[in-house]
């Protein structure tokens, strides 16, 4: 349990000695609400349908910064020790690879949670977004992106430990990669077939289709939503399993004692 | 005439531990061995560091001293061997062999973006070290860092980055410290205080050391047994202090080069 806080420590250590680190988990959330709260509010006033675009539009962003957040959190607590060069340290040390994932994902879970209550209010106060209307959903609507973040954010820092430290661009899109296939903006039967098959597989597609269902009266489906979570679930064990086999790579190779040169040859 | 080691090196191991026997075992080496592709990096070494003993690993760049180290640090996979740390299996028993394992490089410095203090705090916890707080104050004061405590370790010149390293390798009292190269960046008097603190840490405690230097002279002064290495084997074990005598040299530096330069020679001597 201390080593898993030491990895949160570090986190911590790291936010409160430099404000960029800081402000990084508030600010783009902070202009994604802000533009696309303002975005609604034009649509709202533009069409005659009657039909309130801030709870579809303006919460499923909230969602989808949310899932976003979480999945860089644990990237960006990874890069950190990437960055400062701290493999060698880390991992010549008792410290096992369950507790160095689980500092990542606590360190992932406080930043999020700061930049969730932050759109809150910011999409309550300013835009009138009322969660209310997601009532008790909201509750695994989050937890099914939450376990989605940290699975794909483990999957990002696998790509990097792999691939060496230029490969961090890799993790930035990642989010805005699979966008299209969840739905976040628009329901999944818009999509071609095929892109339709992929968004069965990818949890945070239950999640919106559930949302907008609420917000247009309907009912969510309680199976897809299990199923989102399930899984999501699974990809963690898959993220975790790569994670291990790239690790157990690295130590074959020698590439985590000297990890600055990218690669062993 | 320098003599093999598996020939008069045994022999001369042998009357040295008969001596001299170590009343415990804090590293157990055996057989270790390990290949890049056609490479062979280490071939097939054995070795033991004992209770409260300084073990020199000597060689020249590129012997497989630095493969070694990260071999017994578990962030490298032997091809084959053994390693155990006090009877712990670093294999099979990773955490707890490491637990009482610590080490000091200068290729692995301590994230600069955090003070001295932040550091030691988060490896302390990684360690399990108890008393956290007092041992952090005990160790900033012992290696002369209390002026440094709250200064981001990045800033610091690298000789006090040194000292730095050495304070987190003695965070957990470990069992077996390795330290590779690491008076490399010191000047004369700071070298000759941390040889001062590594020998108390080996004579005071129960834990053994093994300790890479090209500094001849250091090695002569704080070692109690060396191991030459050259093309990842070991070719000479024993007293640096009458070692080079007994293979017919006047200094270790002069047997280091001999090493260095003619492998061969010695194999077949």
């Amino acid at each position: 349990m201390s080593r898993t806080a030491a990895i949160v420590l570090r986190q911590y250590y790291l936010m409160r000695g430099n404000l960029s680190r800081l402000l990084s988990p508030v600010v783009w959330v902070t202009i994604d609400i802000v533009l696309w709260g303002f975005i609604t509010k034009y649509l709202n006033t533009v069409t005659s349908s009657g039909f309130n675009f801030v709870p579809a539009l303006l919460g499923a962003v909230l969602l989808w910064d949310f899932f976003s957040r979480v999945m860089h959190g644990v990237s960006m607590a990874f890069l950190e020790d990437v960055w400062s060069r701290n493999f060698l340290n880390l991992f010549a040390s008792p410290l096992s690879l369950s507790q160095y994932l689980s500092g990542l994902v606590l360190t992932a879970i406080a930043t999020s949670v700061v930049g969730l209550i932050v759109m809150l209010i910011l999409a309550t106060t300013m835009f009138g977004l009322s969660f209310f209307t997601l009532g008790l959903m909201l509750v695994p609507f989050l937890f099914v992106l939450f376990l989605f973040g940290i699975a794909l954010g483990i999957f990002g820092c696998t790509i990097v430990l792999r691939l060496g430290p230029a490969s961090e661009w890799f993790i930035w899109p990642i989010p805005a990669l699979i966008s299209p296939f969840v739905g976040v903006f628009y329901p999944i039967s818009t999509l071609p077939q095929w892109m339709q098959y992929l968004s069965y597989v990818l949890p945070p597609s239950y999640v919106f289709e559930g949302m907008r269902a609420i917000v247009l009266g309907g009912v969510v489906s309680g199976r897809g939503l299990f199923c989102g979570g399930w899984l999501a679930v699974l990809y963690i064990l898959l993220g975790c399993w790569f994670f291990k086999r790239t690790y157990q790579r690295a130590v074959r190779t020698g590439l985590i004692a000297r990890y600055s040169a990218e690669s062993i040859s | 005439m320098v003599k093999f080691r598996s020939e008069a090196g045994s022999k001369m191991k042998q009357s040295l531990r008969s001596q001299t026997i170590p009343p415990l075992k804090v590293l157990s080496v055996i057989g270790l061995r390990k290949v890049y592709g056609d490479t062979v990096a280490v071939d097939g070494i054995s070795f033991d560091v004992g209770s409260k003993e300084i073990v020199g690993l000597l060689g020249p760049n590129g012997a497989g001293k630095t493969t070694t180290i990260n071999m017994i640090l578990g962030v490298l996979e032997p091809s084959s061997g053994t390693i155990r740390i006090e009877d712990l299996d670093i294999e099979t028993d990773r955490s707890r062999a490491l637990e009482r394992t610590n080490f000091a490089a200068v290729y692995a410095p301590l994230p600069g973006n955090l003070t001295l203090y932040q550091n030691l705090r988060i490896f302390g916890l990684l360690y399990g070290v108890k008393g956290l707080s007092e041992r952090i104050e005990v160790l900033l004061k012992q290696l002369d860092l209390v002026t440094f405590r709250d200064i981001k370790c990045g800033v610091l010149s690298s000789g006090e980055q040194t000292r730095v390293g050495l304070a987190k390798a003695l965070l957990n009292d470990p069992q077996l410290l390795l330290l590779d190269e690491p008076t490399a960046s010191l000047d004369p008097a700071t070298a000759r205080d941390m040889r001062t603190k590594i020998r108390e840490f080996a004579a005071q405690g129960t834990g053994g050391v093994l300790w890479t230097s090209h500094n001849m002279y250091e090695v002569q002064e704080v070692c109690d047994r060396v191991l030459f290495l050259s093309h990842g084997k070991i070719l000479l074990e024993g007293d640096p202090k009458t070692l080079p005598g007994e293979y017919g040299k006047e200094t270790l530096e002069e047997l280091f080069i001999t090493v260095a330069r003619e492998p061969l020679a010695l194999e077949l001597g």
